[in-house]
């Protein structure tokens, strides 16, 4: 902790509550149309914002977070949703019952908004210069150069380097924490009193999640912005707030200040929330590390030298100019009964990895599974060997054919594989929904028809239908809420004890991570830079990138606020490269213990 | 595991857990499917039982059916839908003509649908250069003139109602290939593909029972849009003497027939031109219905 943050969060506890509140909301409460009349999807909801404070909604999918901070945009999905009680109260001005051309003249300039995904809030045939100052135009009486003046001033502020030939750049160009760099700058340049920052940070990778929420802290101080963030992650709310709010169902549960949340929550709920955040540090208590067995017995999957490449054409011809080493020469095997992690940020090759194991893509180099290579094998035999390697996607909604009832999907391995007669497939299906916590009467539902939760939870028993070695989990647990993925990696561990089946387990959350491996690759730029087991990477990361992505990850606790980010001002280094440049390979050395360590 | 989601639980078990009624027995409970059954119903029995519905026989030019002036009749008690320009009556030249107009609208319509749908999936779910040379093909018909293509081809056989079935369905398929294309290649993009891959599936199971049930509802659509246009398209090829050749009727040469005297007897295409219309709204309305009652995502929300 050092002197700055002593002093904001010094500062934020001594200002009066009651002096002088940017936004003060009382009795709100949202109703959204359906087809059984009106509900509530925010009950009642009151709080107060002062100026230069940070307030975190917090609270699971579902809990009415985001409905509350559009209704103060005033941007509710219309005409279903309508504030029908409450007010909001922006200084004087009482933004329910502003007409939608007041609230343009509000909306931006005196409350901005960050949303979630800064690619789809940003217009991807506009450069981002001309959204820049179309927005300061639209709000300022400011046009032309002094216009772009304050858009280069805005990207400064946010640290965007060059940011004078970046405003002829169009979204697509940039990486995603530039582009949320880019939002914030927008929501920022005209100085408004309050900004939204809804999820701001849940689309980005650790590293780059770190870096935006320090930028958000520092531009709060310079500005004296009132924020409330919106956040499912208990780290980043330990990471923010001064004051926290935790909501369910529509109702705030619990409010007070950060250090009263986390050291004496009142309420079970608060509680629960808090006990399910995967901890680092927790995995090891709860799953002590295996002694290692000197027998070695045959791995369920091997992968040696594997590379996968996609050639991009360009030219008048189409002919291939440059190539995308998604993976370069990644080695190592998994063993029964054993979860293998592979770590790394987004585009760092760890799910092409996975699908190349899955059979999803081409590629070079050998596989094998339970000890037969892939390459020599017939159709047919390539077929059967693959039953053993079954794949559980990040998105349980888009792996599911939403036209088949979920008994059907899960049926359907045995159906192809031939196993069983019709009567039996039924009694194995009904077994395995018994198995992963569904009932067999939700045979016959669609899969709109269940939340998330379940959703991952059919998807884990039809990958179980085939009875195989090894299953990849391809960011599983990552679209869940803390306190279902807390339960869905309970039931991964609970089915590994039971069928010895080994994990893939490929994730950007090292906290998850740590509560679930028994050995861990760390992925960068397509090559395995450190690998060992769970304890070796995390008690002794030898590895700069391992330890950053390690420093990265926000810890819950207000107490240890991390005061300085390392920053990376500089775009991340791409695995695109010209033809005949092929990437340096790296060379893995035995740190001892079987814990191998890129050179750097 | 105790307690699994337990909000989503409770609204999971408040639904009542019943037999899901089959395709027709949903079907039937909606009204305006009815409706559009019921229309399409009258059309087919009309259409077969033609001899035993009227006492006229379509092609006979009746002595009193027209004025002593020799104008048709309007619409009477002798000749509910009145007479045509030659003394005949309409309500018959409609019933037989039914028989062409359903070949042409269900049939040669169909046919098409289903070419376009086999070239688009194809194309688009495997890509690379049988793709390529499917739709280069399909850019080829589409730039084709259609009445060319049906001159040759009545040149060549004789000119007959198959012959403009056929020409109808090898003109149509074009723009039911393009759109299932482009759909199929977005949806072989999703990850329920991957992951039906994952699980071993082979080709023809990825291709037919989970690409496919997702283009119903495009298919249907185009589908049921087609049964007008083709109807029309009939009259035309029939009018430059490539299919039915007169006295032979269908609802597509009544209303040629009649158009320049439009003023003077209006019946005489308001009473095709309905039968038409109420055919396609019918098919319309029919499909849907099925694209909802296909569709599970959206049953139970009418």
């Amino acid at each position: 902790m050092t002197a700055a943050a002593d002093t904001s969060s010094g500062a934020a506890t001594a200002a009066p509550v009651m002096d002088n509140p940017v936004l003060s909301v009382s009795g709100l409460t949202v109703s959204v149309r359906g087809d059984e009349g009106e509900r509530a999807v925010v009950s009642d909801l009151s709080f107060v914002l002062t100026r230069g404070e940070t307030l975190c909604i917090a609270g699971e999918s579902g809990s009415g977070k985001s409905m509350s901070s559009l209704a103060v945009m005033g941007l509710l999905p219309q005409p279903q949703a309508r504030v029908s009680a409450g007010s909001i109260l922006l200084g004087d001005l009482d933004l329910t019952t502003l007409s939608e051309k007041r609230m343009q003249t509000i909306r931006g300039n005196r409350v901005a908004m960050i949303f979630q995904e800064p690619m789809t809030s940003l217009n991807p045939v506009l450069s981002i210069g001309r959204q820049l100052i179309e927005a300061i135009e639209a709000h300022t009486s400011l046009s032309g150069s002094p216009a772009r003046a304050r858009a280069i001033e805005a990207l400064k502020a946010v640290r965007i380097p060059e940011a004078e030939s970046r405003l002829k750049q169009f979204p697509h160009e940039l990486s995603g924490g530039m582009r949320q760099r880019v939002m914030i700058a927008m929501a920022l340049a005209l100085k408004p009193d309050v900004l939204i920052a809804d999820e701001p940070t849940t689309a980005l990778d650790v590293t780059v999640q770190g870096e935006v929420l320090e930028l958000l802290r520092d531009l709060q101080r310079e500005q004296g912005t009132a924020v409330i963030l919106i956040t499912h992650d208990m780290g980043v709310v330990a990471e923010m707030a001064d004051r926290v709010i935790i909501m369910r169902n529509g109702r705030m549960v619990e409010e007070g200040t950060i250090s009263d949340i986390f050291e004496r929550p009142q309420v079970d709920y608060t509680r629960e929330l808090l006990a399910a955040v995967p901890r680092m540090g927790a995995g090891r208590a709860a799953m002590p590390a295996q002694p290692d067995e000197q027998v070695k017995p045959v791995a369920v999957a091997e992968v040696h030298d594997l590379h996968v490449r996609f050639d991009l054409h360009g030219g008048f011809f189409g002919r291939v100019t440059r190539r995308v080493h998604a993976v370069e020469g990644v080695n190592f095997s998994i063993a029964p009964n054993e979860t293998l992690s592979l770590v790394g940020e987004s585009g760092c090759g760890k799910s092409t990895t996975a699908k190349a194991l899955a059979g999803l893509l081409p590629y070079s180099g050998d596989i094998a599974v339970g000890g037969r290579n892939l390459a020599g094998l017939s159709r047919d035999e390539r077929k059967a060997v693959r039953r053993d390697v079954q794949m559980i996607f990040q998105d349980p909604y888009a792996s599911l054919d939403p036209r088949m009832r979920v008994g059907d999907l899960v049926a359907e391995p045995l159906l192809i594989h031939g196993i069983g007669t019709p009567k039996e497939r039924v009694d194995r299906v009904a077994a395995l929904f018994e198995r992963v916590g569904l009932t067999a009467d939700q045979m016959e539902r669609y899969p709109h028809e269940f939340s998330g939760g379940q959703r991952q939870r059919i998807c884990i028993a039809r990958a179980l239908a085939l009875r195989p070695k090894l299953i990849i989990a391809d960011e599983s647990v990552s679209a869940l809420d803390v306190s279902v993925q807390a339960r869905v990696l309970k039931l991964l561990r609970e089915l590994q004890n039971e069928f010895g089946v080994a994990y893939l387990f490929i994730s950007h959350d090292m906290a998850v991570v740590e509560n679930i491996s028994d050995k861990v690759a760390v992925m960068y730029l397509g090559q395995i830079v450190e690998m060992g087991t769970r304890d070796q990477i995390f008690d002794n990361p030898r590895h700069p990138y391992t330890k950053r992505l390690i420093e990265a990850v926000p810890v819950p606790d207000p107490a240890r606020r991390r005061a300085r980010f390392a920053r990376l001002d500089s775009e991340i280094a791409s695995p695109i490269r010209r033809i005949g440049d092929p990437p340096a390979k790296l060379q893995l050395l035995d740190a001892g213990g079987g814990h191998l360590v890129a050179a750097h | 595991m105790t307690n699994p989601i337990a909000p989503d639980a409770q609204a999971a078990s408040r639904m009542p857990v019943k037999r899901r009624p089959g395709v027709l027995g949903l079907l039937l409970k909606r009204p305006l499917a009815v409706i559009g059954l019921i229309i399409i119903a009258i059309t087919v029995l009309g259409a077969v039982f033609a001899p035993w519905l009227t006492a006229y026989d379509p092609n006979e030019q009746l002595f009193d059916g027209l004025t002593l002036e020799g104008a048709p009749l309007p619409p009477n008690a002798a000749f509910w839908l009145g007479t045509d320009l030659l003394g005949r009556d309409l309500l018959t030249r409609i019933l037989y003509g039914a028989r062409t107009s359903l070949i042409i609208g269900v049939v040669a319509n169909g046919a098409a649908l289903l070419i376009g749908t086999l070239v688009g999936v194809t194309a688009g779910y495997f890509r690379g250069w049988i793709g390529g040379a499917l739709m280069r093909f399909t850019d080829l018909m589409m730039a084709f003139p259609a009445l060319l293509l049906a001159i040759c081809l009545a040149a060549v056989f004789q000119p007959s109602l198959w012959i403009v079935a056929m020409v109808i369905a090898l003109v149509n398929w074009v723009q039911t290939a393009r759109i299932v294309f482009t759909e199929t290649s977005s949806l072989a993009e999703r990850e329920f593909i991957d992951a039906e891959r994952t699980i071993g599936a082979g080709t023809p199971r990825i291709l037919f029972r989970h690409i496919l049930p997702h283009l119903l509802p495009t298919i249907i659509v185009w589908g049921t849009l087609g049964i007008s246009t083709t109807v029309l398209l009939e009259a035309t090829l029939s009018y430059l003497g490539i299919g039915v050749q007169p006295p032979t009727a269908s609802w597509g040469n009544i209303i040629f027939e009649n158009q320049t005297y439009f003023q003077a007897a209006p019946w005489l295409v308001f009473f095709p031109g309905a039968a038409i219309l109420a055919l396609a709204l019918a098919f319309n309305l029919v499909g849907d219905a099925l694209r909802d009652i296909l569709d599970p995502t959206q049953r139970g929300r009418a």
